[in-house]
């Protein structure tokens, strides 16, 4: 609580003014606007205008697209409004520094209104319940009096009577005594807890924009990279390692439609393999807190053959399309002559090839088929695959888990907020005065009022019918 | 039986159910109330029956995934939502009286998905973007927090035409709730659809961290998710801090159902962005 207070100089500064007269002493003046400021920004209003501002703005960004060059804004929407839309960074606006500046009023707006009104809920957490008199009890808003006979109160065991409700605190005081079922007084750092989440969920945000990146990189089957280039300016980011990508398959249905896109990488550190794994969509790789994930693709006029002759290991080559290459140690000469397919993908490539001065042969193949070609009296085994580009989303986020951490307090606090009320019962216990017992029974809840009256009433009720006593 | 005719069925029972609780408002009679609760809950059963049998079929089909991945799909989900929770609250709250105003929605939404053209019925297989264990944990919190602002829509209209009614003498609505327990109920709908909208987005931008390396990218729908989110927050605060109730917050619970309406539907209809799935 001190260092709240100190973070209120005026709430002192407050008590020591007096409020009738104009205070001549600028420091007074001084702590008079940062009050006024601080009134400002603790209020809902504020709260209520920024998510105002925040929403409205938001919808242009959904309508105008972002992220594309001038010369499209141009083409689209004429020369005055792409100017205005470049004054107002509208191509960018979430990342805008006026967008940055809503965020921000919101985040000043939920820090100073949570410091402001917290004292007070935990005065109210902390506040002894049982330490009240019967004026006080008989001016709540759920109140119910009774009178019954002593002997009759006697019989009746209160603690176990207000069982149902939670365990009764007990305390005696010069009015007689008092019971006091109270739940739920934590509930009331619910809304704390949600305006936390979302801070930290700014912060988590905040350290994955400063200490991280995203960048995307267009990697050709067989090749390797140790940079990638950023999203937002294409600026190449050094990885500190090398990835590979060993190959890029498409799966497809029976009907056409792309069931997989599947990339083979490799990580390599000083030119050592240290890591082989597959990824597909929804299942990136992560590597020293860099993630790649598959995005895109891009396919080429190109083709690698892999030709295994029999009993020896398999050689990749990487040729374009109706070009002729050699394998001086094996004598062979082939190409690929004609491919059919769809749009830019092949479905099939002709394969032209000619051992030594034997006979050329050709022979079509489905793509990543492999077949068994034999020339002068030899097997080869060879595969053709057109050649890919894997398109990879690479980005490192340190701040992700806070963010994670920030949505699950968000959600636990909602629910504490929502879903849970500081509920207090009382019932206090008369001295016996005429052979009779004064009975008062109160409640309060900060929340969920409706039911709660209701269950109030029940307990009510409940005491007319153990007593014979109407209230 | 198969799926594709359980769930044509459920669009004609739920008609039927809508007609049974405009009746029970129109003649001011509680007899029928036991009937029409009990018709819509079998109506349910039977489009409950036609969504797991639909997810049976896919798996026939050799491409087994949830029944929760095109528009089709989606708006049969959000039908079945909106019933279920509807016979939650009638349960819970003992309140029969609020059907006629909430179960024409489930019918609305099953009737688009079967009548408009442009919606693909089929069991197609999943697009690699899709193939995800999110998927149903994203779409299932997203569309009970649908359901909920869809009731809350329909709670508030009647609040609405409650307080106009009331002046009349011949009045139609005692078999409607009292004012403030519509005022209550709406307040509890919002808030469970307000918690369930939190997690559909949160669980929608683990997903997007797993597929895309970015847990928000600002795309349309994202951000409509958000302005909803964010239309709520709003109401919810001016309820608790400037005591928003009664007409008011039953006007904001339209309006924000407008907002819900435009994120699922709106989106995919007039707005480009990553969540074209959901388009056909």
């Amino acid at each position: 609580m001190f260092i709240i207070t100190l973070l209120r100089p005026w709430a002192v500064a407050r008590r020591h003014s007096r409020p009738t007269i104009a205070n001549p002493f600028p420091p007074f003046a001084f702590m008079k606007l940062l009050q006024q400021m601080w009134t400002f920004f603790a209020s809902v209003q504020l709260a209520i205008f920024s998510l105002c501002c925040i929403a409205l703005t938001s919808i242009i960004g959904t309508v105008v697209p972002q992220g594309e060059t001038h010369a499209e804004y141009l083409a689209r929407f004429g020369e005055k409004t792409a100017t205005f839309f470049h004054i107002l960074d509208i191509p960018r606006m979430y990342s805008s520094w006026w967008f940055y500046a809503l965020l921000t009023m919101l985040a000043i707006n939920l820090v100073v209104c949570s410091i402001d009104r917290f004292p007070t809920a935990w005065r109210l957490i902390r506040a002894n319940s049982l330490d009240i008199s019967p004026a006080r009890l008989a001016a709540m808003s759920s109140v119910r009096h009774f009178v019954i006979k002593a002997p009759v109160a006697a019989t009746i065991n209160w603690q176990q009577f207000l069982r149902p409700f939670g365990r009764a605190q007990e305390a005696s005081n010069a009015h007689g005594s008092l019971f006091l079922v109270e739940r739920g007084r934590y509930s009331r750092l619910g809304v704390y807890l949600v305006h936390l989440s979302i801070l930290v969920i700014f912060v988590g945000a905040g350290i994955g924009q400063l200490f991280g990146f995203k960048g995307s990189v267009m990697l050709p089957e067989q090749n390797e990279t140790d940079r990638v280039f950023a999203t937002a300016d294409s600026a190449p980011i050094p990885l500190g390692f090398t990835v590979r990508c060993q190959s890029f398959t498409i799966d497809y249905y029976d009907s056409g439609m792309v069931k997989e896109y599947r990339s083979r990488l490799t990580i390599l550190e000083e030119g050592r393999e240290v890591l082989s794994r597959d990824i597909v969509v929804n299942s990136p790789l992560q590597y020293k807190g860099i993630t790649f994930y598959q995005s895109s693709y891009k396919p080429h006029p190109e083709f690698i053959v892999d030709i295994a002759p029999a009993g020896s290991a398999a050689k990749l080559f990487t040729l374009p399309f109706q070009e002729e290459r050699v394998w001086e140690e094996r004598g062979l000469r082939f190409g690929v002559i004609n491919a059919e397919g769809s749009g830019q993908r092949a479905v099939r490539a002709k394969l032209w090839f000619k051992v030594g001065d034997g006979e050329p042969v050709t022979r079509w193949l489905a793509d990543n088929e492999t077949v068994t070609m034999t020339s002068e009296g030899k097997d080869y085994a060879i595969r053709i695959k057109q050649l890919y580009s894997t398109g990879l989303q690479v980005a490192r986020d340190p701040g992700v888990w806070i963010v994670y951490g920030g949505c699950l307090l968000l959600v636990f606090g909602l629910y504490v907020a929502f879903f849970l009320s500081h509920r207090r019962i009382w019932l206090s216990l008369g001295k016996e005065e005429n052979g009779c017992v004064a009975i008062i029974l109160a409640g309060v809840t900060n929340k969920n009022k409706l039911a709660f009256a209701k269950t109030f009433e029940q307990l009510a009720e409940d005491i007319e019918r153990r007593t014979g006593t109407a209230g | 039986m198969d799926s594709a005719q359980l769930l044509g069925i459920t669009t004609f029972t739920y008609l039927f159910s809508s007609l049974l609780y405009v009746f029970l408002l129109v003649f001011n009679t509680q007899r029928l109330a036991r009937v029409a609760t009990g018709f819509t809950a079998v109506a349910l059963a039977v489009q409950t029956i036609g969504l797991i049998l639909r997810w049976v079929e896919s798996y026939q089909m050799g491409i087994g995934r949830a029944p929760l991945t095109n528009m089709y799909e989606s708006l049969v989900f959000f039908a079945w939502s909106i019933v279920a929770l509807y016979l939650y609250i009638e349960w819970k709250f003992a309140t029969r009286a609020i059907g006629p105003f909430a179960v024409p929605l489930a019918f609305f939404a099953m009737a688009y998905a079967s009548f408009a053209g442009s919606i693909d019925k089929s069991i197609s297989p999943l697009v690699p973007a899709l193939q995800s264990n999110w998927l149903v944990a994203h779409v299932v919190t997203c569309f009970i927090g649908y359901a909920a602002f869809a009731i809350a829509a329909a709670l508030g209209l009647m609040y609405l035409f409650k307080t106009r009614d009331q002046a009349n003498t011949a009045s139609r609505t005692t078999l409607l709730p009292p004012l403030p327990i519509l005022d209550d109920l709406i307040h509890k709908t919002m808030i469970f659809g307000f918690i369930w909208l939190s997690v559909g987005i949160i669980t929608g931008a683990i997903w997007a961290n797993s597929a895309w390396g970015t847990y928000w990218s600002w795309d349309p729908k994202e951000t409509w998710s958000l302005i909803t989110w964010f239309f709520y927050a709003i109401t919810l605060h001016a309820r608790y801090t400037r005591g928003w109730n009664g007409d008011r917050l039953a006007v904001l619970a339209l309006c924000g159902f407008a907002s819900v309406l435009f994120t699922y539907l709106g989106v995919n209809l007039l707005l480009s962005g990553l969540h074209s799935y959901g388009a056909s």
